[in-house]
């Protein structure tokens, strides 16, 4: 949802999955280097490594296609 | 359930790492940031109450369905899986999928075209003020004290699962729903709702992923819940992992329910009730910008709702099959929450049916990923709570206030009545999450309270839109009639047990069972009353029936468009790949 030059829902939604992508990526790259002693089961598939950057891709993808510079340029192009 | 042993025990199911909570707090932050902006969008009546009815339809769709989505929904519904098998996947097919359908494409015309503000609106110009008042007090009083039940709910699962204090979790959500529910209106509940969705589907969808890895697949998830469930000695083991093929008897299924329950309890009457009538979830989908945005809003919350069951249902399955001991490797039984939180159950370590998505969770979810999925049941929580809190507003202010209290009222005094009652809605909350805290089986009450009033809804709603004869004194002295005859059945059964064989036809009838058959029967009585006493009585005129029957309410037509674009087009695909689950896990 959007309307003039208001921020649409799918940037935030964008936002909050890019942001916490980055950080459960980050947390998995960490994990690999310094192993935990109490592994969850299944740890050898780096779940948190793939799934982070697969919720980090997503969230760029929507910050960036919804951000406010690209509805601007949208809203121009439809007026 | 004893709150100071609660307070005091240091029993959790999972520990936060600082990566967990730095998650927590990034999501409060942004649905506060959010509520903060949206107020300057939110001056009118019409923005408050409606979100300036502008959303498209995939924000009207998902916030339709994140509605029903809390995580009170999702904990119960995956406990319901671990307790019933497969079969608690019916309340998200047979159960939600075709009402969604009927009422994107039957009933939206006419909740549309007449732009009411509320389901009790609509009874209003339908049937006159009397079935209006009984729908809005009733809708307004259920909602408060359900959203309150919920916070609790949602306080006692946080002290459980992490060991926080109750009245921290009551005070924290709520302020901060109050606050962005005040601030943007419905506006901001959407927004939160939309926000939701995605964190529900980013932090649940790796347990099904995971746990069908580890247990080799569906046939072999299969196998692994035979297997235990025949070495714990439990009735019917096979009859877990199929939808269909164990209801023709009651006795041959964990349910104690047949087909005619599930066809017609459940998928007739409970669900077009719910998913047509109940305020909470129609109001979403009433935001929509345009009819055929409305019409496709619930055709898309279907399509999303058919998957559901992955995060829900495979998680009670995967439970089932997966949960074992760490120290002794043997099974792990869940138990009911009611034992499994008292002090004896606390001391033995037990945990109830509705910890088994959390203990899923803490199965495969290390740092980050663990306070992501955190995250996602405290918003599905707050979104509940925001919901419930959104509509209780707007039925306060249009249908009790503006049509009982203050005809004249203006447009801004209305939204200052509403950022008002939103706040005073948050609090009546927290007093009856404190009520439920002293008397826990009220949640059991409230929600048999609350189908007693939304199964004869659909009835006086259904006939309103379809039948011009109906008349106001049938649609009230239905409505009347089907909720008393419910109320009737309630309490017979809690007075003579061996009710149960009249009132849901068979003695094996759990409660879900005897709620499909209940709201049945009610609906009934309460179509047989309307029609009956609608002969009987002067109908009103044409005129002003307009734009609220059917046969005379001129529909827009849908002109212009391809066929990709159609609502109908999407409603039969939808249907298509409902019927096809359906042969699949027969």
């Amino acid at each position: 949802m959007k309307s003039g030059s208001h921020l649409s829902i799918w940037f935030f939604t964008g936002l909050c999955l890019g942001v916490v992508g980055a950080l459960i990526f980050a947390t998995g790259i960490y994990e690999i280097m310094n192993p935990p002693a109490n592994k969850v089961v299944l740890y050898d598939l780096h779940a948190n490594v793939w799934w982070g950057a697969i919720l980090l891709v997503s969230g760029l993808f929507f910050g960036i296609h919804f951000s406010p510079a690209n509805e601007r340029k949208r809203m121009a192009g439809k007026s | 359930m004893n709150l100071a042993l609660l307070l005091l025990s240091s029993n959790r199911l999972v520990h936060l790492s600082g990566v967990d909570i730095v998650i927590i707090i990034f999501y409060f932050a942004l649905v506060l940031g959010i509520g903060f902006y949206l107020k300057e969008q939110a001056n009118t009546g019409e923005d408050f109450f409606m979100a300036g009815r502008e959303m498209t339809a995939w924000v009207a769709g998902l916030a339709f369905l994140s509605a029903n989505l809390g995580s009170l929904e999702l904990m119960g519904w995956a406990g319901n899986s671990y307790k019933y098998g497969i079969l608690a996947a019916h309340w998200y097919w047979i159960g939600a999928i075709p009402s969604m359908l009927f009422l994107a494409l039957v009933m939206m015309p006419f909740y549309y075209v007449c732009k009411t503000h509320s389901v009790p609106g609509y009874l209003k110009l339908r049937f006159g003020k009397g079935a209006q008042g009984i729908s809005s007090i009733s809708f307004a009083f259920m909602t408060v004290l359900m959203s309150g039940i919920n916070m609790y709910a949602m306080a006692v699962v946080m002290k459980v699962v992490l060991g926080w204090n109750i009245h921290f979790s009551i005070i924290v959500s709520s302020l901060t729903v109050a606050a962005y529910v005040a601030l943007g209106g419905l506006r901001s509940a959407i927004f939160n709702e939309v926000l939701q969705f995605f964190l529900i589907w980013a932090g649940a969808l790796l347990i099904p992923i995971l746990g069908l890895i580890e247990a080799g697949g569906w046939s072999g998830l299969q196998a692994k819940i035979l297997q235990n469930l025949t070495e714990l000695n439990v009735p019917n083991p096979g009859s877990y992992t199929h939808l269909w093929s164990t209801l023709g008897h009651f006795s041959a299924n964990p349910m104690g329910i047949n087909w005619a329950g599930i066809v017609f309890g459940l998928g007739a009457v409970i669900a077009m009730g719910y998913w047509t009538t109940d305020f909470l979830v129609v109001q979403r989908v009433l935001s929509a910008k345009d009819l055929r945005s409305a019409e496709l809003a619930p055709i898309i919350g279907a399509a999303f709702k058919m998957m559901v069951p992955l995060i829900v249902i495979l998680p009670g399955l995967l439970g089932l099959a997966l949960l074992r001991d760490p120290q002794t490797g043997g099974l792990i039984r869940l138990v009911p929450a009611n034992l499994a939180w008292s002090d004896a159950g606390q001391a033995q370590g037990l945990h109830g049916y509705d910890e088994v998505l959390p203990l899923m969770l803490a199965r495969y979810c290390g740092p980050g990923l663990l306070g992501l999925g955190i995250t996602a049941l405290i918003a599905g929580f707050m979104s509940g709570m925001a919901g419930n809190v959104s509509a209780f507003t707007t039925v306060l202010v249009y249908d009790i206030y503006g049509t009982l209290i203050n005809k004249e009222a203006s447009d801004d005094t209305k939204v200052k009545l509403g950022r008002r009652w939103t706040v005073w809605g948050v609090l009546i909350s927290i007093g009856t999450a404190y009520l439920a805290a002293r008397a826990p089986s009220i949640m059991d009450y409230v929600q048999a309270l609350f189908s007693f009033f939304i199964a004869p809804l659909f009835g006086t709603v259904l006939l309103g839109m379809l039948w011009k004869r109906a008349t106001p004194a049938g649609g009230w002295s239905g409505l009347l009639a089907g909720t008393l005859s419910s109320i009737g059945m309630y309490t017979w059964v809690k007075l003579d047990s061996n009710a149960v064989r009249y009132v849901a036809l068979s003695m094996d009838a759990q409660d879900q069972a005897q709620n499909m058959f209940r709201a049945l029967w009610c609906c009934l009585i309460c179509v047989i009353v309307t029609v009956v006493v609608s002969l009987l009585t002067q109908p009103k005129p044409d005129s002003e029936l307009k734009d609220v029957v059917y046969g005379l309410t001129p529909i827009p037509k849908v002109e212009h468009v391809s066929m990709f674009h159609r609502p109908i087009f999407w409603g039969v695909v939808v249907a298509i790949v409902f019927v096809i689950l359906q042969i699949i896990f027969w």
